[in-house]
């Protein structure tokens, strides 16, 4: 899976509040939800944002609330990776499980600026910043997890292993 | 080396013996729990594994308390899907309105989660279970799906950090302040991954109210769990409710602590956490002139039975600022009942607040009670993060419910003492 583009930069504490708003939580269809991710935060973020883009912010990116309509927001809206110095860790399985790409980085989080282009290659944790000409490497998920990942998620996961049960 | 409480509880869910922090385990749950804003989603991703039945139908829980009774068409639809499947799947407990409350006051009250139990929970308040001495935590839709199908949940077994809490408490003191305190100490990330034990004589001496107050915010400093070694309280609490066994677990005089946190209760006053993280806490001497348009008493964290009494003996006799706007939402039908059994409803209405039927409703901006750009709020809520209570330039403070209720009548966040 190619993951290049834009980068777009926030802070520290970026909760589920602000990423997805309640008042919008009364549907689950993540292409309504798109369209109001990060509106809180970045009111004009899903117009101006190009399919591809990423997220890259400071420490505790999705605290607060449990809601997986955080990450799908997220992803529905096109963004294709989300780069922080750390999550927390609702959000970090939420995003596990539903396939949006997140990476733990302390130095991409620092040096990528708004607008770097970043290109990333989820399985090495390498982010290149094509910009900038520089490498950072993310923090490597543990084992399980990247069987997670690489099963598509918990769902294609637990059904595999229903399947091998029956 | 011993053994934390949170690696007894994980260890006795999984065929081992001993577990340690930072292993990946696979453990089997005694709850699953949804609500109205998580379940739907659940649903659909439990449908896509391609089970015909959950796994357990007395241990999947769904509770619809957010935005019931529902607020618009759309709440109403996802309401009517849960529903649905809750009546397919031949849920024991699922909760309709009339009978629901707010899932962590209920959950409790039950006697459906209990000491030494595994429960996950598509809320992240799900910690509050902690306080029984459950290991109990927030988990997304998704691993919600994957533990109505197998009845398992993987976990990390979190470090732990043990918080003690020793000397007097001051007046109007409650473990909303201890928590506030403490979130305010550490930062919202503070116990990022980890297990929070909250220890020593003052928690010993709180009772089971408070104590769920003080784990249902662990999520608020990033932790997995808030945990309280269960006791005779816990005993007293759980004896009258329980239909099944359960198992007290304390953690190992040797077992290992990532950080031990010592306070001197003595120094804590009632904390105000002011707009927008929990962390930004300040002791109530030193609040200032902050004027109020809104109070909220009630939610997974204060709506409990002791929290209405203590705002009522604030509220009695006086009247609620003129243009403010207080509202109280009791916990569950149960408290409701109790709470108009002993009086408090005629307090509070003579003070001119409104009272309500059990829902999350405001503390997460859903309904009952949002707030216009500008307006300012006290509640006695968890969280009041940005446009949290309603529009992104509205502003929410945290509070017990004692201040809450005198900032109601001053129509300024003030300290009880200033009213009573």
């Amino acid at each position: 899976m190619e993951i290049k583009g834009q980068a777009w930069k926030y802070g520290d504490d970026i909760d589920t509040d602000v990423i997805i708003p309640a008042r919008y939580l009364n549907t689950s269809d993540p292409a309504e939800l798109a369209k109001y991710c990060l509106k809180d935060l970045d009111e004009d973020f899903v117009t101006k944002m190009n399919e591809g883009d990423l997220i890259v912010a400071a420490k505790n990116f999705g605290c607060g609330s449990s809601r997986e309509h955080a990450p799908l927001a997220i992803k529905a809206a096109g963004v294709s990776c989300v780069i922080a110095k750390s999550f927390a860790r609702i959000f970090y399985r939420n995003a596990i499980n539903i396939g949006l790409p997140i990476l733990e980085s302390v130095e991409a989080a620092e040096k990528i600026e708004e607008g770097d282009e970043i290109e990333v290659d989820i399985d090495s944790g390498e982010i290149n910043n094509l910009s900038k000409d520089e490498v950072y490497q993310a923090e490597p998920f543990p084992e399980f997890m990247q069987e997670l990942i690489t099963a598509g998620g918990l769902i294609n996961y637990v059904s595999r292993k229903v399947d091998s049960n029956e | 080396m011993g053994m934390t409480i949170a690696e007894k509880i994980l260890a006795a869910h999984t065929e081992k013996d001993e577990v340690k922090a930072g292993e990946l385990i696979n453990a089997q749950l005694d709850i699953v729990l949804g609500n109205d804003v998580t379940t739907p989603v659940a649903i659909k991703e439990f449908n896509k594994i391609g089970l015909t039945e959950v796994f357990d139908k007395e241990k999947v829980v769904i509770v619809p308390d957010h935005f019931t009774p529902n607020k618009d068409i759309n709440s109403a639809n996802q309401a009517k899907f849960i529903r649905e499947f809750a009546e397919a799947q031949e849920l024991v407990n699922y909760f309709e309105i009339g009978k629901m409350g707010i899932e962590h006051c209920l959950l409790p009250e039950q006697g459906l989660v209990l000491p030494g139990d595994v429960i996950i929970g598509a809320d992240s308040h799900t910690c509050t279970y902690g306080a029984l001495g459950a290991f109990a935590t927030g988990v997304g839709s998704t691993d919600m799906a994957a533990g109505m199908a197998t009845g398992e949940a993987w976990f990390k077994v979190p470090e732990s950090i043990k918080f003690i809490y020793q000397g007097e408490l001051n007046p109007w003191v409650s473990g909303k302040d201890l928590i506030l305190y403490t979130i305010g100490d550490i930062g919202v990330d503070g116990a990022l991954y980890k297990a929070m034990e909250f220890t020593g004589e003052v928690i010993e001496n709180l009772s089971m109210d408070q104590r769920f107050t003080m784990s249902n915010m662990a999520i608020e400093a990033g932790g997995k769990c808030g945990l309280i070694a269960p006791d005779q309280t816990t005993i007293d609490y759980v004896e009258e409710r329980a239909e099944r066994d359960y198992t007290l677990y304390e953690s190992d005089a040797d077992a290992e602590y990532e950080e031990v946190i010592e306070y001197d209760v003595s120094e804590i006053e009632p904390q105000v956490a002011f707009p927008h993280l929990p962390e930004n806490t300040k002791g109530i001497s030193e609040v200032g002139e902050v004027e109020i348009d809104q109070a909220v008493i009630g939610s997974c964290t204060n709506g409990r039975i002791e929290d209405l009494r203590i705002a009522a003996e604030v509220l009695e006799g006086k009247q609620v600022a003129d243009n403010l706007r207080l509202i109280i939402l009791p916990g569950t039908q149960e408290i409701s009942k109790q709470a108009m059994r002993e009086g408090l409803f005629e307090i509070f209405i003579d003070a001119g607040a409104a009272v309500s039927t059990p829902t999350c409703g405001p503390c997460l901006g859903g309904h009952m009670g949002i707030l216009a750009k500008g307006e300012r709020a006290i509640a006695t809520t968890n969280r009041n993060f940005v446009g949290r209570m309603g529009d992104p330039e509205s502003e929410v403070y945290l509070s017990n419910p004692a201040v809450a209720a005198a900032s109601a009548i001053k129509g300024k966040i003030v300290s009880p003492e200033e009213v009573i």
